[in-house]
């Protein structure tokens, strides 16, 4: 089966393409070079269109027992949004917490092929793979999230070589069929089940004695050293603090070069000046990020409407609890291994502070030079679901457009912003960057986010348009893996994608530590806490992509 | 990952059935024959020890292939209008096939405990809660208040696997753990402490628990009460109670909703949490709401995530349409407003469809036995026995890999449910 995408303008920033008008390949599923011998099957005149790599969400809750939770505590918000059944899909419901088959079709009808669900639990990986395995045609990963388990906290606190914690998060990442790590409030999410309802980056956490920023520079090495492409994924301290990006700041320089990136900072750029005793702190931030070649960035915009937040970081999701809208919201502690807090929001553009998260989340993006460096995303749902990316797009790329939507805020707000004189516009091509190359570049994936021979024929058409919400909307063709499975922003054949993993290396002695802990203080064996292959690709549609480890310098 | 060992014993095996997630069985099968050698209890030894039947299909009461059972279902639901499903008793993957057939057949279904289930769901979608798991109650809880219930006789390991404890992390000593009875006292001796101190015991009608949870959520709030009593316990009882729970590092508070048979016992659960909700404020405390026998807590997991409803979805308008009243399956058969059910049993024998008039097809647990043949009764296997695949425990953080302990050819739920809308797509 050859396909031939004829005359289409290519943004592909992995080969510095830059709306060049080319001629695209697909065999069987690939990209290739074009072939000697040309019996095509199909052709698609794409003259006019704008063709890039299908688009890469690398945080996204799209699976797992908060994402369950959240879905729970929010059948109205269901009710407003039902999706119907066709020949072809599956009935579901959509808005800030949709079901899985809906996640799958919405994503892949704006030109989406893969999203990572960063907050995997290693107790509950297991269901976020199952969750993930019913979200179709997409490809999916996880991050597995360490650094409040109390395994972890104990190696440390008995001073531990890094390399029995290096074992201890390969093993872990293996079990829980991961593509990363991710830090969600270090230590802070297992002081809050001692009662503490604060720990700052130099705080000792309560009974072990360990601080956040030694369990930052543990788990950073750690997944330096085992060759995980993806750099530790880290959700800060003081999540949603006035004044916490001093944390921020903090943060970054204490990571003294190891690469980290650094999640829905946003949430995190919080001054405290002003009658209202909130800035944004934004500009600090961007300058320090722009000047830290190791560390990336999301920013987790915060989008006006309904949502619900779903979080590991249960400690700062129980602070902010008053703050539910409707009012009603979930905390858990997890097995001595997370947390977590699903608490609804409702962002109005004429509370002061709903508009300026806003603004600093623009401000970020569009003070951050460097588009390898800081990704578009919501945080789905905990900013805005992941639906609103169009509008956030042309946000992005309009500044006019950016203007009017200022002029319509707080004006409390829009008078604490910078984002009046900030002149800069994205370009395609670095939309293609944030949405694309970048994201698989950071995530290690070699075949996707481009379209260069080899690659995996994850293919977004459009329509270029002025409007740029309209034309990220609705993409004329999406491919996956070569098939057609859009056409004018419909979904025209459903398909199942992979789950992109990492198997970092580990000494098995580990479990000669990890066992007789299980025996002694979990509720499941360590056998059955192992996630294996076939769990995944039992049912016939879910299949593993293994990824290389990179080892030495970086891409 | 279960093992077998040299003489066909399997060790560390997981339980779908008792819903407290016990995975360390060890269960011996010889040909057909499953044994509990090893960490049985009164629910798991019976349920996986449950003699299997014949494995043919019937069709009306005739031994026929699988194929002819699955050709016929498959009519009988080409012919329904609005066809019911029931039961849900199965494994993650059946419940995943049992909602696409539902949605491909316009159907309503409901799990068959979801009358008591409702009890907490209703709370999740009105306000919420805190609630931790059993590993953090193993490790941390200094205080247990059991709410409305008889733990051992629902839950017989409980005590041994998540508050005895030889160790725990935090604790001096598991064995000073403090246990609470509120309502139900217990039935045996499992809540005693291993140093043989027994439980505390404020005993009171079921039908009295909303005022008693009312009273003590007050007390907790540093209200005073005009009163002496309520329900037979007496106000210093409930505020010595009151202190205690503020006084803890890490109270449990705990109850089965199935055991809670008195009118609006939602409002109670809902009490609870909010009293739970009002403690945190200055120590920590957490619900651990049990239930998640035979499948329940896994089919209202799988239809959460397919469509963001737990049960008691009609599928008939092309979409989930959640309706906690009106969608309950005996309801719908009481008032004749659906004409076909498809009753789904994978893990008790016992759990047998209603009677009704209306045709019934019956996928079962292999051995079940009906007061009046089904129309077409296909024996499947149960998850965990018969075939591999998963199921949660209560606490719906922990899915359990089960395991296939035996060759018995049976079919997986998801297998058939799969066959059945196969044949519906090709006609
Ligand atoms: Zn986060
Ligand atoms: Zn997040």
């Amino acid at each position: 089966m050859l396909i031939k995408l004829t005359g289409g303008t290519v943004y592909d920033p992995k080969h510095g393409v830059n709306g060049e008008i080319r001629d695209i390949f697909v065999q069987d599923g690939r990209v290739v070079e074009k072939p000697s011998d040309l019996k095509i099957n199909a052709e698609y005149d794409l003259s006019g269109k704008v063709v890039m790599a299908g688009a890469i969400d690398l945080h996204t809750h799209i699976g797992g027992g908060k994402v369950n939770i959240a879905r729970t505590l929010m059948p109205e918000d269901h009710r407003a949004d039902p999706v119907y059944r066709t020949e072809l899909t599956r009935s579901g419901c959509g808005h800030a917490a949709p079901s899985t088959l809906t996640t799958g079709y919405r994503y892949t009808e704006m030109g989406y092929t893969a999203g990572f669900e960063p907050a995997l639990l290693p107790v509950n990986a297991r269901q976020a793979h199952m969750e993930m395995g019913d979200i179709p045609i997409m490809d999916k990963g996880g991050y597995v999230m360490l650094g409040n388990d109390d395994f972890l906290l104990r190696l440390m606190a008995e001073k531990k070589d890094q390399k029995v914690i290096n074992d201890y998060v390969a093993w872990t990442m293996n079990a829980a069929q991961a593509i990363g790590v991710k830090v969600v409030n270090p230590g802070g999410v297992n002081a809050f089940k001692f009662n503490q309802r604060k720990l700052d980056l130099d705080e000792n956490g309560p009974h072990y004695g360990v601080s956040p920023r030694e369990i930052l520079l543990c788990l950073a090495t750690a997944v330096k050293e085992l060759g995980v492409t993806h750099p530790l994924h880290v959700h800060g301290c003081n999540l949603g603090v006035p004044g916490n990006k001093d944390t921020t700041l903090d943060t970054i320089r204490g990571f003294e070069g190891l690469p980290a990136h650094l999640t829905h900072v946003q949430f995190h750029s919080y001054g405290k000046e002003g009658d209202f005793k909130f800035s944004s702190g934004a500009a600090e931030i961007a300058e320090l990020v722009n000047a830290n070649k190791n560390i990336s960035i999301d920013v987790g915009q915060v989008m006006f409407g309904q949502t619900v937040t779903a979080s590991g970081d249960n400690m700062r999701q129980f602070a902010n609890n008053h703050h539910a809208n409707p009012k009603k919201w979930v905390c858990m502690d997890i097995e001595c291994d997370e947390g977590c807090g699903v608490v609804p929001f409702k962002y109005k553009d004429q509370n002061f502070v709903n508009a300026l998260q806003w603004a600093i989340g623009l401000e970020t993006f569009l003070l951050v030079d460097d588009p390898w460096r800081v990704f578009l995303t919501t945080d789905h749902p905990n900013g805005a679901p992941f639906t609103t990316y169009p509008h956030l797009i042309r946000l992005l790329m309009d500044k006019s457009f950016r203007q009017d939507m200022l002029h319509t805020i707080n004006p409390s707000a829009a008078a604490m912003t910078t984002l009046g004189s900030i002149d800069r516009e994205y370009s395609l091509y670095e939309i293609a960057v944030m949405t694309r190359a970048g994201a698989a570049r950071i995530l290690g994936l070699q075949d996707r986010g481009h379209l260069g021979a080899g690659a995996a024929a994850d293919i977004t058409v459009y329509t270029s348009q002025e409007d740029k919400q309209a034309m990220f909307e609705k993409p004329d063709f999406v491919f996956k893996d070569g098939e057609l499975v859009v056409r004018d922003g419909e979904i025209v054949k459903v398909t199942w994608g992979t789950t992109h993993v990492v198997r970092p290396e580990f000494d098995n002695g580990i479990e000669k530590l990890l066992k007789p802990y299980f025996d002694r203080y979990l509720t499941m064996k360590l056998g059955n806490f192992k996630i294996y292959n076939d769990e995944i690709t039992e049912n016939g549609r879910g299949s593993l992509t293994e990824h290389p480890l990179q080892f030495g310098g970086a891409a | 990952m279960t093992e077998i060992s040299d003489d066909g014993v399997f060790e560390e095996v997981p339980s779908p059935f008792c819903g407290v997630g016990t995975d360390d069985l060890a269960i011996k099968v010889v040909g057909k024959t499953v044994k509990v050698i090893k960490n049985g209890c009164r629910v798991n030894t019976p349920a996986f020890e449950q003699p299997m039947g014949d494995i043919r299909p019937r069709v009306e009461g005739k031994k026929v292939s699988l194929k002819a059972a699955i050709d016929r279902a498959a009519e009988l639901l080409r012919a329904a209008q609005l066809p019911l499903f029931g039961g849900l008793a199965t494994d993650v993957n059946g419940m995943r096939e049992t909602l696409a057939l539902a949605d491909r057949t316009g159907a309503v279904v409901d799990n068959m405990n979801f009358e008591k289930a409702l009890r907490n769901f209703r709370v999740v979608h009105d306000t919420g809660w805190i609630n931790t798991t059993l590993a953090e109650v193993k490790n941390r809880c200094d205080l247990l208040l059991v709410v409305g219930c008889d733990i051992e006789a629902l839950f017989p390991r409980f005590f041994e696997r998540y508050l005895w404890t030889e160790d725990t992390m935090f604790l001096d000593d598991p064995g000073h753990r403090t246990v609470v009875y509120l309502g139900k006292g217990p039935s045996g001796s499992a809540s005693k402490s291993p140093s043989g101190k027994a439980a505390k015991v404020l005993a009171c009608p079921d039908s009295d628990l909303p005022g008693v949870l009312a009273v003590l959520r007050a007390l907790v709030k540093g209200n005073s009460l005009d009163i002496t009593g309520v329900g037979g316990i007496s106000v210093g009882e409930l505020q010595r109670l009151a202190v205690q729970l503020k006084k803890a590092r890490y109270g449990v508070v705990t109850w089965a909703a199935g055991a809670m048979e008195f009118p609006n016992a939602d409002l109670t659960v809902e009490t609870i949490s909010k009293m739970i909700k009002e403690l945190n404020v200055t120590t920590r405390c957490s619900g651990l709401p049990l239930g998640g026998k035979n499948g329940d807590q896994t089919s209202y997991q799988v239809a959460g995530w397919q469509t963001g409803f737990p049960s008691r979805i009609n599928f008939s308008a092309g979409f989930p349409d959640y309706d906690p009243y009106l969608n309950s399956i005996d309801s719908r058969l009481a008032d004749g407003s659906g004409d076909l059910l498809l009753w789904i049993s994978a893990f008790d024998a016992e759990a047998t469809p209603p009677t009704t008039k209306l045709p019934r097809i019956v996928l079962g647990r292999s051995g079940m036995k009906f007061e009046k043949e089904p129309d077409v009764f296909i024996p499947i296997g149960t998850p965990g026995i018969d075939h591999s695949g998963h199921a949660y425990r209560t606490d719906n953080v922990v899915a359990l890999r089960l395991p296939k302990l035996r060759e018995s050819s049976l079919p997986a739920t998801s297998d058939i449910l799969a066959a059945i809308e196969q044949s519906l797509r090709e006609t």
